[in-house]
């Protein structure tokens, strides 16, 4: 191997390095803050195993940095996963409408009681199912000859997220007081996930992902050039934009079921890291992954802490840091070329 | 090498290439010309598989190209596109490194030495080893145009086929990127076929030439049987007259500007 490959290497190992540790920094931080901080040192040493701090810490807190993990790396894998097929900068998970249809799945079923008959663990299926419908009508929508045209899917997406939004305030305004508290708080986001088994059915379906972004990390290179070149380097672009298709939608709309509509992740971390490490997407899936996950950790502490005891929703804090970040990003960017 | 045999192709919106024939033989180097909107660049399209093919068929060394893979006539035809659009960009080395892909195993992450020797190799053939390091959009045209040529070269085609490659270049770029592709021709035997509008440029370096019109072969043979003014008038409908380039002895063409004050002062 070259020297300048080589070199290539070890500076993407340093990165992964880089962001491993810088997760693993905000992991233990959103363990310490919350209403009632602790040390670091008090975490490893004088916590006994069944005490109340205990419980705190590994029963509440721990899970849910497990889980904004997971939502943070989905949520962003898929938007990079989305940029790619769709060679735009500006899609986002959210841009498809199918965050959208998972809205509307769960508050139809507030609205109905579906959740007071068949339980809490109903809501994110019914967010699962919405989201899914979304995901099959735009997929027949914008298939014409066994092609998937994409600038149609990106229409037909922005439409039914319209129409979605539509018939969400349809839904709220005749539906009573008690359930639009519920609703809204959903809408929000929340990493609050007392359902263990959610949480790691979020972090199977999360690394899942990852693993299908590295099978197709040639195929994303590859289209970088557009979809032509693509299949002139041997890529089968339409079985590689379905599955990718398909992959980015079901990370999203599990995402959504499970924790609610989380935004600017999958916009802002892309882009973040495309300004760091290029556009090889063998090394942007994992970066992308890693901040994505730790950029919403931190983002949940924060909303944990900023009025403690009270908590803001996470979607707040991503957007108003997020929305700063990316507004800064920008001029910067402007500024160094000019 | 290459036999095109009745082809028939189009898009749904109607534009057709009706019964295609010609052949393309090993080392030859063939320019496809034609008026704007006569299908060239649709006949690259059905070659390369892009395009469904309705009737006919296209034979590469006697194969069907239609039962072939992408992957499999990737690496055997390479294609340079009139211009590339971009939106997140790479290094130069990067993207001629893209070049590679139809060889990679399915569970290879790292190019070989093998890749990075082919890499090379291109690099400096195409005078663009220089340019390595730098973003592909920050590149000028002439430059893009050679960091494309090593990108097909590292695919190691048998055949190049390139739209249009000199559409955007000065004189200058375009002798320099049009003697690259015939020392790649005579001297490293790939067999090119490129479209041009500049049938001057077609002339001076093709062995020869195909001339379509109206998604017809309109006439195909060496450029002194096809640049005819009686066959140019009638394909571009406008007046031309022919003559030996003084420079290559081949024919040039030129165009009759404002042709009614010409016919006044006779």
């Amino acid at each position: 191997m070259s020297i300048k490959r080589k070199k290539k290497l070890a500076s993407w190992t340093t990165w992964i390095c880089i962001l491993l540790l810088f997760v693993l920094a905000i992991g233990v931080f959103s363990l310490c803050v919350g209403s009632g901080g602790f040390y670091f040192k008090e975490i490893i040493f004088s916590i006994k195993r069944g005490s109340p701090e205990f419980s705190i810490l590994f029963d509440i807190r721990l899970p849910r940095i497990i889980l904004g993990f997971a939502v943070g790396g989905a949520l962003s894998l898929a938007g990079v996963i989305l940029q790619g097929i769709f060679r735009n900068p500006l899609v986002e998970p959210y841009t498809l409408g199918i965050s959208g249809g998972a809205v509307l799945g769960v508050t139809l079923n507030m609205v109905l009681g579906i959740a007071k008959i068949l339980g809490v663990i109903s809501l994110p299926i019914s967010g699962f199912l919405g989201g899914t419908v979304v995901i099959i009508i735009l997929y027949f929508l914008s298939i014409n000859k066994r092609i998937l045209k994409m600038h149609e899917l990106l229409l037909c997406g922005v439409m039914i997220s319209f129409v979605c939004s539509s018939l969400l305030m349809l839904l709220m305004a005749v539906s009573k007081t008690e359930n639009l508290h519920g609703i809204i708080f959903w809408m929000m986001g929340s990493l609050e996930q007392p359902n263990m088994n959610l949480m790691w059915a979020a972090v199977i379906m999360s690394v899942f992902g990852l693993i299908v972004s590295y099978f197709f990390c040639f195929d994303l290179n590859a289209l970088l050039l557009g979809e032509e070149e693509a299949a002139h380097l041997g890529i089968n672009v339409e079985k590689t934009k379905r599955l990718l298709f398909v992959t980015a939608s079901v990370l999203t709309g599990f995402s959504v079921s499970v924790a609610g509509i989380i935004g600017f992740v999958g916009l802002l971390v892309p882009h973040f890291v495309r300004m760091f490490v290029g556009n090889d997407y063998r090394i942007l899936n994992i970066s992308v992954f890693l901040l994505g996950g730790g950029f919403l950790v931190f983002c949940d502490a924060l909303a944990r802490i900023v009025i403690a005891p009270l908590e803001l929703p996470v979607g707040v804090i991503t957007g108003i840091l997020g929305g700063t970040l990316f507004i800064y990003s920008i001029l910067k960017k402007k500024l160094i070329i000019g | 090498m290459l036999e095109v045999k009745n082809l028939t192709c189009g898009y749904p919106s109607g534009f057709i290439l009706e019964n295609i024939n010609f052949g393309l033989k090993k080392k030859e180097f063939m320019g496809i010309v034609g008026p704007n909107g006569s299908g060239k660049t649709t006949l690259i399209k059905a070659i390369t598989k892009i395009l469904p093919i309705q009737a006919g068929e296209i034979l590469l060394d006697g194969a069907d190209i239609g039962k072939m893979g992408f992957k499999e006539i990737a690496r055997k035809i390479a294609v340079v596109p009139q211009n590339f659009n971009m939106e997140f960009d790479i290094s130069v080395e990067d993207f001629v490194f893209l070049g590679r892909i139809p060889y990679q195993n399915a569970f290879q992450f790292w190019e070989g030495k093998k890749d990075e020797e082919i890499v090379e190799t291109a690099l400096k053939l195409t005078e663009t080893f220089q340019l390595k390091e730098r973003l592909v959009n920050s590149l000028s045209g002439g430059e893009i145009q050679r960091a494309a040529v090593a990108r097909a070269l590292v695919q190691q085609p048998q055949i190049l086929l390139l739209d249009e490659p000199t559409s955007h270049l000065d004189i200058g770029h375009q002798v320099m990127i049009l003697d690259l592709l015939r020392k790649l021709n005579k001297e490293n035997s790939l067999t090119i076929s490129a479209i041009f509008h500049d049938l001057n440029l077609a002339s001076d370096y093709c062995d020869k030439l195909l001339l379509l019109d109206n998604g017809r072969v309109f006439s195909a043979g060496t450029p002194e049987e096809v640049l005819t003014y009686q066959s140019l008038e009638k394909v571009y409908n406008t007046p031309v007259i022919v003559q030996k380039s003084i420079v290559s002895g081949m024919p040039h063409v030129f165009v009759v500007p404002h042709p009614e004050e010409y016919r006044k002062s006779d």
